[in-house]
């Protein structure tokens, strides 16, 4: 196996690996329909989880409100159904765009704030969003929701049309972080005014950054309503569900690196489900009552102890691995 | 016009219910610097407390004060000391680290009183609870009229201790300008400590003084923090009275805003107000008052 | 045509005047020093020319354009460049991608920004550090890296913010040749502010004093140093000219 080289990014070795685990492995459960939810809500989450990571990790605009774009884009598939009797799956298409106005329009007012009040402003119009949704019924329905009937009762073809926007995410963002336009994302994080001085329109980039993170969290989102046939404000414009857990994601596997959020989404969907299900019934029943807090437990530990998350802090965590080992064999 | 009276005594009220809120936020982060993100999960531990010494040993939730606040004290030192000062000295690509470390403790606090708990909701019925006086055509909920007078007072004990005590003098030091408090021997590690302890402490009061107005359930605490934020900007952040004008205004907004445009938009009138604070008036109401 | 001109430039902060019709010429090709105890205006007049201040009253002309008004990104690629008195590198970024950040301004292509970057880290003497974390290098090394960071938006003005301060006599003289070379072989003008009078009498052609905000005067090397008010203003703080040219 060798290295492709594409025109605006290379694929490696690995990542070639990466690619075909992620089309075998779901072969193998092809009869599992437990486990190919299981996948696809990892995809779903790199695709979050990796969008978020532009706009935060590597262009150092922490959004603490992603469940906004997640969620319209959602809508963009669902409301056209519910009115018109529109196919959701033109969302695939208009989800992300939807999305990509909807982050244009509120970086108007966002992008004014830095640091924590942009966070701040980011949860603000994300909660704002919610309880719109919930309450003009005459638009959304409310919190009764938007139902439609799934496509295919198999998940297995869900499954590859979420693979494929998680791969088109992962490697949108490796794309350009190779570009001019990466450069500028970084200079931009690390220190936005120093970035004004050498040439850097900061306000346009952002803007560009904010587009293409909102793009994919919206597809997402529309993915979300083609293939759980139904969506309410609550679900999709979730503070904690969505908004917080696309962070949390970002951070365990590890801010500003490709790979990072990919990782933490494995993480964070396996560390849940293995304790939601008492490990597959080996292990007492109460353990299934603290999945969320396992998960909880973990997100302090990481940001504690690996700053960089596992991604970031790789070599850190195997030279540690190292050192351990090595005591064991002394002793 | 009883309409417009019962409307500003309710929101007046509530406001003062919101100011407790406030003054915590606005403690922590005026010296802290940091959003706490799991200030209203802390209430929530607090009413759970409450609810517990209620439920159990029949103890009223007035006074269960004299529990919560202490438990939730340390618990809150213990918490600053161990989990978010040790990231002030490390480097991480996101300088928000703190505010992402409050994100994963809250979430471990509503987790810990899920399974603890279930996610049923609770409340405390008390001979008080559903008391209302009358003034003419007015209504006045005894509840909340205590929890309101109890704000008052708390409120005033803030403000002596931070204008006119040693203490007080350190943490406002600290507030304004770290490097200078600790030239001048503020232990700045100290001040940070104690003060995440005190701004807890105050939702600890609040959370049992709370608690026979509110249902209690493990998610309830992000209402509490997204109000406490937005009345922390809207005063302007370290700010006591514009914590307490803030949580007025926002009581009042809230009030006003259910009654006459829509019920259900309610949660939405305080963020709304509080975007527009952030675009428009920097620094909040803090700006007019200058205390 | 003048090169850079400031007219009746203001700064003021609320009650406090920071910069004071300051007025001056610089001209293309010359190394241009200004001077001026501390606080007296020297950076804010920098901050004022790429607008990370906005002006008060008075006009900014570059190359017969006024910049008065236009915005930050926009003065750098009109193509003056500046560093910054407290070195601002982006501190997780290696120094070659410091550079390339920069040089974007004038190239797109990821392979051409390497180019010019990687021309630039040699004209720094930054090639053996050219893999390390900006945020480890010593400060004689972030200072150059600020200068090769300006230098890689091929600007046609470079501002320099106390670029020698801190540094060691050997890491001075290095400083200066970087200096020299940048006009010499780059044909960049300069206005630079120093504290260290051997740098800038050495390197200047012309200097212009300020205090308080205000102009005391300008002219050559020699002659600003014999004026009365310079000395006074230097005697007044710590560094006397004496000292300073012993440093």
């Amino acid at each position: 196996m060798k290295d492709i080289n594409l025109k605006f990014f290379t694929i490696t070795k690995y990542e070639q690996i990466i690619i075909l685990l992620t089309i075998i492995i779901p072969l193998l459960f092809y009869d599992s329909p437990y486990m190919q939810g299981l996948f696809i809500f990892i995809m779903m989450w790199v695709v979050l989880g990796s969008s978020w990571n532009l706009l935060a990790g590597y262009t150092g605009q922490v959004s603490f409100g992603h469940a906004a774009y997640f969620g319209i884009g959602a809508y963009a598939a669902g409301l056209p159904f519910m009115h018109w009797g529109i196919s959701p799956w033109w969302g695939l298409l208009t989800g992300g765009i939807t999305a990509v106005v909807l982050g244009y329009l509120l970086g108007i007012v966002v992008f004014k704030l830095r640091g924590p009040y942009f966070a701040l402003g980011t949860l603000a119009t994300a909660e704002i969003l919610r309880i719109i949704f919930g309450q003009e019924e005459w638009l959304t329905n409310g919190h009764n929701g938007i139902l439609y009937v799934t496509t295919w009762v198999d998940k297995y073809p869900y499954y590859f049309i979420i693979w494929a926007i998680a791969l088109a995410t992962v490697f949108s963002v490796k794309a350009l972080m190779k570009s001019k336009a990466g450069f500028y994302f970084l200079s931009i994080r690390e220190d936005e005014d120093a970035a004004k001085a050498i040439g850097i329109n900061t306000h346009k980039y952002k803007n560009i950054s904010m587009a293409v993170s909102t793009f994919w969290a919206g597809t997402a989102g529309a993915f979300y309503m083609i293939y759980m046939g139904f969506i309410d404000p609550e679900v999709v414009f979730a503070l904690h569900n969505i908004s917080i857990i696309t962070i949390l994601v970002g951070i365990i596997g590890g801010v500003g690196t490709i790979w990072g959020p990919a990782v933490g989404a494995i993480i964070m969907v396996l560390v849940q489900e293995l304790f939601r299900s008492a490990f597959f019934g080996l292990a007492p029943q109460w353990i299934s009552k603290v999945h969320a807090l396992v998960f909880g437990l973990l997100v302090i530990f990481v940001i504690l102890y690996m700053a960089g998350g596992v991604v970031g802090d790789w070599d850190l965590i195997v030279k540690k691995f190292r050192k351990f080992r090595l005591k064991k064999a002394t002793k | 016009m009883e309409m417009v009276l019962q409307s500003l005594v309710s929101g007046l009220l509530i406001g003062g219910l919101y100011a407790i809120l406030g003054i915590g936020m606005t403690l922590i982060m005026g010296v802290l610097k940091i959003i706490n993100l799991a200030h209203g999960q802390i209430l929530m531990v607090s009413m759970y407390i409450t609810w517990t010494l209620w439920y159990y040993l029949g103890i009223d939730p007035y006074l269960s004060i004299f529990i919560s606040v202490p438990v939730i004290f340390f618990l809150a030192e213990a918490i600053s000391k161990y989990l978010l000062n040790p990231l002030i000295e490390k480097e991480s690509i996101l300088p928000e680290n703190q505010v992402l470390m409050t994100v994963g403790i809250g979430m471990v606090l509503v987790e810990l009183a899920r399974s603890i708990f279930t996610s049923d909701y609770r409340s405390v019925r008390t001979a008080y609870s559903d008391k209302v006086w009358h003034l003419g055509k007015i209504s006045i909920s005894f509840p909340l009229f205590v929890a309101f007078a109890f704000s008052l007072v708390l409120t005033a004990a803030m403000f002596y201790l931070l204008m006119k005590t040693d203490l007080g003098r350190s943490i406002r030091a600290a507030s304004q300008d770290k490097i200078a408090a600790t030239l001048m021997g503020i232990s700045s590690e100290k001040i940070t400590i104690f003060t995440y302890g005190l701004g807890s402490a105050l939702i600890a009061a609040a959370g049992s003084v709370f608690l026979p107005v509110y249902y209690l359930y493990p998610d309830v605490g992000p209402l509490f923090t997204i109000k406490a934020f937005v009345i922390t900007i809207l005063g302007g952040m370290g700010s006591t009275i514009g914590a307490i004008a803030g949580g007025l205004v926002l009581g009042i907004a809230e009030t006003f805003g259910a009654t006459y445009i829509s019920q259900g938009y309610r949660d939405a009138f305080g963020l709304f107000i509080f975007l527009v604070v952030l675009v428009f008036l920097p620094g909040g109401l803090k700006r007019f008052t200058k205390v | 045509m003048s090169f850079l001109v400031l007219e009746n430039l203001t700064k003021a902060f609320g009650g406090l005047v920071a910069v004071n019709k300051v007025s001056l010429e610089v001209k293309e090709g010359e190394i241009f020093g200004l001077i001026g105890p501390n606080g007296s205006g020297k950076t804010t007049i920098f901050n004022l020319i790429n607008q990370y201040y906005s002006v008060t009253s008075g006009k900014i002309y570059f190359r017969g354009i006024e910049i008065t008004s236009k915005k930050t990104f926009e003065i750098a690629r009109l193509g003056i460049g500046r560093t910054f008195q407290k070195v601002r590198p982006l501190k997780r970024l290696t120094v070659e991608e410091n550079v390339m950040a920069a040089a974007f301004a004038r190239e797109t292509s990821f392979e051409g920004a390497r180019k010019v970057a990687s021309e630039v880290i040699d004209f720094c003497n930054l090639t053996e550090v050219k893999y390390f974390r900006a945020g480890s290098l010593p400060i004689a090394g972030r200072k150059r890296l600020e200068i090769a960071k300006a230098l890689a938006t091929r600007p046609s003005l470079l501002l320099l913010d106390e670029t020698a301060a801190g540094l060691n006599p050997s890491e001075l003289d290095e400083a200066i040749e970087i200096i020299k070379k940048i006009r010499s072989q780059l044909g960049i003008t300069i206005i630079i502010v120093e504290h260290i009078m051997k740098v800038i009498m050495n390197i200047s052609d012309r200097i212009h004093a300020i205090a308080f905000g205000s102009t005391i005067t300008e002219g050559s090397p020699k002659e600003v140093a014999a004026h009365p008010t310079v000395i006074e203003a230097y005697l007044g703080t710590d560094e006397t000219l004496q000292g300073g040219f012993n440093a």
